[in-house]
């Protein structure tokens, strides 16, 4: 990363070269969730509701946590309409 | 070159299509409407290449041209009053991201009371943006400034949005002479935009990072510098633009007769006009007076300013809005110009023509009648509809 | 300088009528400046435009209040609107109506002049009868009765940015111009 110290440093706009995704918000979670995907019935409400974009699918159409990313906000186990999400606690 | 007898609204459509913007939207409001009608009947006749993005408000319509504008494309937008508030927020964001946006707008007066008819408070509003503003006197300056707007823009020293101002039914749907420049001449002045480095497809880059308080001042000092280099490279732009049309608006504060007078009023937009006539016709009666305009308000021509006071004994500032607490927008930046600079005349405000009030020959004898009596610290609201007494 | 005020109603092309004159000004070398006075738009609506021409630059853009020139488009709104408001004395009353100047109540001792352009509107098909489009048979009675421009630059104007019917409306313009009846101010 780009050390800026002083004015001259910064470039003219307010660009960033290094895309945000570099940055791994995992380190913020206590709890992480769990999908049982016996009870799961593929309806997304865990992807649509989760705000940081951290659900992604398999290749037969089940959510899969996109753990580099999951602060464990539990919103999607507060939202999953069968219920097929527990929050676990990290080691 | 031609002449056609047009509206100050189809001003700006010809030279957003003599400018070949690539990317246009915008939003319907009275009285800009026709601004954009017209540029979309440019681009369906294919007179325009242009993309025209259909939105839903004007919010949308300016952060489609920052977005275009950062990935380096030549963007127009145009609104006026309550769509200009709607899109303040990203204002700020079109001079923060240092995309050369320019932008039309139609100074209407805002709500409530409903009003269609003109004043200055809506672009008075956006003063603290970032933006380059420019007042329009006349349809042909209207033009001009549009063409010469989108040079300074798009300059590799500024490179900040630019908005130029039309005052509303005197200019937006008033007809008169206005010389169209050739699609040659406009080429040779102002070329394709140079490859932008804010954004560029297939890296990635992010546009409008997250800064601490550690560098977030140096960022907004660079938008500082911007704006006090574009006081000199706009005069150069208009050097230029005079060399290929043969006319000259004035730089950032014309004068008319203030080279012997010892009292000027400062006037903004279509007032100047009137009030040429009446320094005319005071000057027959043996006052020496003369008059200011303030085309660009941004950056503010506090060198201009300056010159002026240091000849003068008295100076008229006539406000077309008002900062409710304090005083007219104008008048309180020439205030500001002066007090700091080496010579302080008289100064006064006057407030006349909010919401479309008509400024006579009149209204602008009054005020420069009052100027030359009296003194007074408080805004002088000229030809108000009251049973008291005026101060 | 010579002021124009018109009055007509929202559809009838009082605007397009002031625009017109100002073009077929341009024409003859002079200097135009015209303008609407814009309220809540809508057919039917009373609205009022305005054109300025001037053998040099136009210095001023306040609102017409003492014009030269008034022309009615439709002479119904006479009733409801003093359409001869800041007139001068010595100008000049155009009205569109069948009735002769002698005949016409209005409460003007200067020039007035009359025309049909309604039923010269319709006789070349221009607008219908509920909405008849009188703009450009008013402006070559106007044309006639004024000599402010000539027939050959309205005609020209017309042709030129009238967007359909041009041949129907430069034969409006036509019979206009012969047929406006024109009554001299009454000298007291």
């Amino acid at each position: 990363m780009t050390k800026y110290e002083v004015e001259e440093d910064l470039p003219e706009a307010p660009i960033a070269t290094t895309p945000s995704d570099v940055i791994h918000t995992s380190s913020w979670r206590t709890f992480r969730p769990v999908i049982d995907l016996k009870i799961c019935t593929k309806c997304n409400v865990c992807w649509k509701f989760c705000p940081d974009d951290a659900v992604a699918f398999d290749g037969e159409g089940f959510p899969v946590i996109r753990l580099d990313y999951c602060k464990g906000c539990a919103i999607c186990a507060e939202e999953c309409k069968p219920k097929a999400i527990t929050m676990v606690k990290e080691e | 070159m031609v002449e056609l007898v047009i509206s100050g609204n189809y001003a700006q459509s010809y030279a957003a299509k003599l400018a070949r913007v690539q990317v246009a939207s915008a939003y319907p409001i009275t009285p800009q409407t026709s601004i954009v009608e017209k540029i979309a009947e440019f681009v369906a006749s294919g007179e325009l290449q242009a993309e025209f993005i259909k939105v839903e408000s004007e919010h949308s319509a300016l952060q489609a041209c920052i977005s275009a504008a950062a990935l380096g494309a030549r963007t127009y937008t145009a609104t006026s009053s309550q769509g200009l508030l709607l899109m303040h927020e990203l204002l700020h964001w079109a001079a923060g991201a240092r995309t050369p946006v320019v932008m039309g707008v139609v100074n209407r007066a805002v709500a409530p009371p409903w009003s269609i008819w003109t004043d200055h408070t809506d672009t008075m509003a956006q003063r603290d943006t970032g933006w380059i503003q420019f007042y329009g006197e006349s349809n042909q300056e209207v033009l001009d400034t549009t063409l010469m707007a989108f040079r300074l823009a798009e300059s590799v020293e500024v490179r900040l949005p630019a908005m130029v101002t039309e005052d509303a039914f005197y200019l937006s749907h008033t007809v008169e002479p206005v010389d169209i420049p050739s699609q040659e001449q406009v080429d040779a002045f102002l070329p394709p935009r140079e490859q932008s480095s804010t954004l560029q497809v297939g890296t990635g880059m992010r546009l409008g990072s997250f800064t601490g308080p550690d560098l977030y001042m140096e960022f907004r000092h660079k938008i500082a510098r911007a704006m006090a280099r574009a006081r000199d490279v706009f005069l150069e732009v208009e050097d230029d633009y005079a060399r290929m049309t043969g006319r000259n608006h004035g730089g950032l504060l014309p004068t008319y007769k203030a080279d012997d007078a010892d009292t000027v009023l400062v006037t903004m937009g279509t007032a100047t006009t009137t009030a040429r006539g009446v320094v005319d016709a005071m000057r027959a009666d043996g006052h020496r007076v003369g008059l200011a305009k303030l085309r660009t308000f941004r950056p503010f021509p506090t060198q201009e300013l300056r010159d002026l006071a240091s000849q003068v004994d008295r100076i008229g500032v006539l406000d077309r809005s008002f900062t409710f607490g304090a005083a007219g927008a104008a008048f309180t930046e020439v205030a500001g110009a002066l007090y700091t600079g080496p010579h302080r005349p008289l100064l006064r405000d006057f407030v006349a023509g909010l919401g479309g009030r008509d400024v006579t020959e009149v209204t602008v004898r009054e005020a420069f009648l009052d100027l030359l009596t009296r003194d007074a610290p408080e805004s002088q609201w000229v030809e108000l509809k009251s049973r008291q007494e005026a101060p | 300088m010579i002021e124009i005020r018109f009055h007509g109603r929202g559809g009838q092309g009082a605007v397009i009528a002031s625009e017109l004159l100002a073009q077929a000004a341009f024409l003859e070398g002079k200097h135009p400046q015209s303008f609407p006075f814009f309220g809540v738009e809508r057919r039917g609506a009373p609205v009022t435009a305005f054109t300025r021409i001037d053998d040099a630059p136009i210095q001023i853009r306040t609102s017409i209040t003492a014009p030269d020139i008034v022309v009615v488009l439709d002479a119904g709104l006479m009733r409801t609107i003093n359409v001869i408001a800041g007139l001068k004395p010595d100008g000049l009353l155009l009205v569109n109506t069948e009735k002769n100047p002698d005949k016409l109540e209005a409460p003007f001792k200067g020039r007035l002049a009359t025309i049909d352009a309604t039923g010269i509107a319709l006789a070349h098909g221009l607008g219908t009868k509920a909405m008849p489009i009188v703009n450009t048979a008013v402006l070559g009675a106007l044309a006639r009765a004024s000599g402010i421009v000539s027939r050959d630059s309205v005609r020209k104007a017309v042709e030129r940015f009238v967007p359909a019917k041009q041949q129907a409306n430069v034969m409006a313009v036509d019979d206009a111009y012969d047929h406006v009846l024109t009554l001299a101010a009454v000298v007291p």
